[in-house]
């Protein structure tokens, strides 16, 4: 999937104006769908103005592709009606599930990736694809349990849900690294091993340490910088796999809008730089 | 696609066990004792907490975000504690938070803390009315011209519906309108409501919330007035709404009413019941 996207930012409500300002060389926006699924008013006036001056990317956090339930009809209506009214450049979802039951959970929550669970995501992603008229792409959530009975590792699980669905795939760089660091894997191993013709979008964003555990339990708080051992993550991806649009993600201690424009430009020059030819 | 096949029950039975371990009305965390044995191996790792906190902190947030004024009022600490009981017995029905908390006002009207704040629940209908003035759909107001044109017939069987943005209250008593709009407006932490309006005068107030150009604002609205909305919510006409200003206030300058409320952008639709007028007619 071509969409000759660089590095993009996710758009935040105090940054409107300077969104809307800020020079389209490339700059792309992602934001929740959820927070758009309004019937009208500024907010969505908003997003219809920087839309006319940069791309914009749909990630969708409420779908609940994993729950062993189809996704709500109104939810994915809402979302195809957002879709058509900003034509987003990218549409992406996460491995996870929120809403079960009629009680939504805000969290990505984890799941047994077993044949089963393989069978529902297919069917839910196909649903979803099929009501927004589109591929989406999803995304690997951030691990802090060791779950029993995984029938396969995240990214044969990826890689069968992308090739039977024809969905695309999102890679977190950042929740590869939290992941790694609390279930004890090699992160630069499971990077190596993504399937590049399936990345859509990467994203990149900061983490933190449990307040009480510290290092041993790292959380994806995206309150903070991207980490340095992140961007060498980074850098060893895209070496591998060549440019795909890139997200500095930030949702809580949000800094100055050129801070963030800082470290989107940090991305281009990784995207920028020759593409070490995979062997 | 084919239907799912062979659906073993095991993914609904673990979404069940760990739905129900995450949050836990009462607060109680550690007492969870009646897990199956696969669930009560993942609350025992320190990571289960990552998922209850970041549960409880994105409902505590969007409650937050959505009642400025309640949370000015009470303080960040007193605000996050009464939300997280909150969210405790009212997880979201949805993933829009916009909507989470609809009941909230009614939540802290019963709350025992909450007893010495009677303003409280006031304020968090107004916190409520905004967003639901700023995420109404779009329609244009109707113009003061619009009405001018109209013969005084024409107008007596007048019908304006209130704007999709239009929301409106009256207070007996009490000066919530006050409270709220210094509490939307101030920056900074407030200790109580007399730090908040130091120049507070204790009487009934109302107030018009809409959209007139595109920006929510307020204004002040006297006890005709909102009978007058309501009125014509109920889709009576003008003169109908007329009389119901005057039975709650005989002194009501119907004009002025009118003028505040065109200028405010509180109607949506106006359309003259021309039956009505041939029926007066003959």
């Amino acid at each position: 999937m071509t969409t000759g996207l660089s590095a993009g930012l996710g758009l935040k409500p105090q940054h409107y104006a300077e969104a809307r300002a800020a020079p389209a060389d490339g700059l792309w926006f992602e934001v929740h769908p959820e927070n758009y699924m309004v019937d009208g008013g500024p907010r969505l006036a908003w997003l219809e103005t920087i839309r006319h001056r940069h791309p914009i990317s749909l990630h969708g956090v409420g779908l609940s592709l994993a729950a062993d339930a189809e996704p709500d009809t109104s939810h994915l209506r809402r979302f195809a009606a957002l879709v058509e009214r900003i034509e987003p450049a990218l549409v992406s979802e996460h491995l996870a599930w929120s809403t079960w039951r009629g009680v939504y959970r805000p969290d990505l929550l984890p799941f047994p990736r077993t044949n089963e669970a393989l069978e529902r995501l297919v069917d839910n992603v196909d649903r979803a694809q099929r009501a927004l008229s589109r591929r989406i792409a999803i995304e690997n959530p951030s691990h802090y349990l060791h779950i029993d009975g995984h029938d396969y590792d995240e990214i044969a699980f990826l890689a069968e849900l992308a090739r039977r669905s024809g969905c695309g795939l999102l890679l977190d760089v950042n929740n590869v690294f939290v992941s790694a660091r609390n279930l004890g894997f090699d992160p630069e191993a499971y990077v190596d091993a993504f399937p590049v013709e399936c990345v859509d979008e990467v994203h990149l964003a900061g983490h933190s340490a449990d307040p009480s555990l510290g290092e041993a339990l790292l959380i994806d708080s995206h309150d903070a910088p991207v980490s340095p051992a992140v961007w060498s993550l980074y850098e060893r991806l895209i070496a591998r796999i060549g440019p795909r649009p890139t997200l500095i993600e930030r949702d809580d201690n949000i800094p100055a809008f050129e801070t963030l424009q800082l470290e989107r430009r940090r991305a281009e020059a990784v995207l920028r730089a020759p593409a070490r030819q995979a062997a | 696609m084919t239907a799912i096949a062979s659906a073993s029950g095991r993914l609904r039975a673990f979404q069940d066990s760990f739905a129900d371990a995450l949050v836990v009305p009462g607060g109680m965390v550690d007492g969870f004792a009646d897990a199956p044995r696969e669930i009560a191996r993942l609350v025992a790792q320190p990571g289960f907490a990552v998922y209850r906190n970041t549960v409880l902190k994105g409902c505590i947030d969007a409650l937050q975000a959505n009642y400025p004024a309640v949370s000015r009022l009470v303080g960040d600490e007193w605000f996050r504690a009464a939300a997280e009981i909150y969210a405790r017995a009212n997880l979201p029905r949805h993933p829009t938070m916009l909507d989470y908390g609809l009941d909230f006002a009614a939540f802290l009207a019963d709350f025992e803390p909450a007893a010495e704040l009677p303003y409280l629940a006031g304020v968090s209908r107004l916190d409520r009315f905004w967003t639901e003035a700023h995420i109404a759909c779009d329609e244009a107001p109707v113009a003061a011209a619009a009405l001018a044109h109209l013969a005084t017939a024409e107008l007596a069987h007048t019908v304006l519906r209130p704007h999709a943005a239009a929301r409106w209250a009256w207070f007996d008593g009490a000066p919530i309108v006050t409270i709220w709009k210094r509490n939307r407006l101030t920056e900074g932490v407030v200790r109580d409501v007399c730090d908040a309006v130091p120049d507070l005068d204790w009487r009934a107030e109302g107030v018009l919330i809409s959209r007139p150009q595109g920006k929510v604002e307020w204004t002040a609205l006297p006890k005709a007035g909102y009978a007058f909305l309501d009125a014509c919510a109920a889709g009576g006409t003008l003169a109908d709404a007329a009389s119901t200003a005057l039975d709650a206030d005989p002194q009501a300058d119907l004009a002025a009413l009118m003028a505040l409320t065109l200028d405010a952008g509180a109607f949506g639709c106006l359309s003259v019941h021309t039956s009505d007028l041939e029926e007066s007619a003959r």
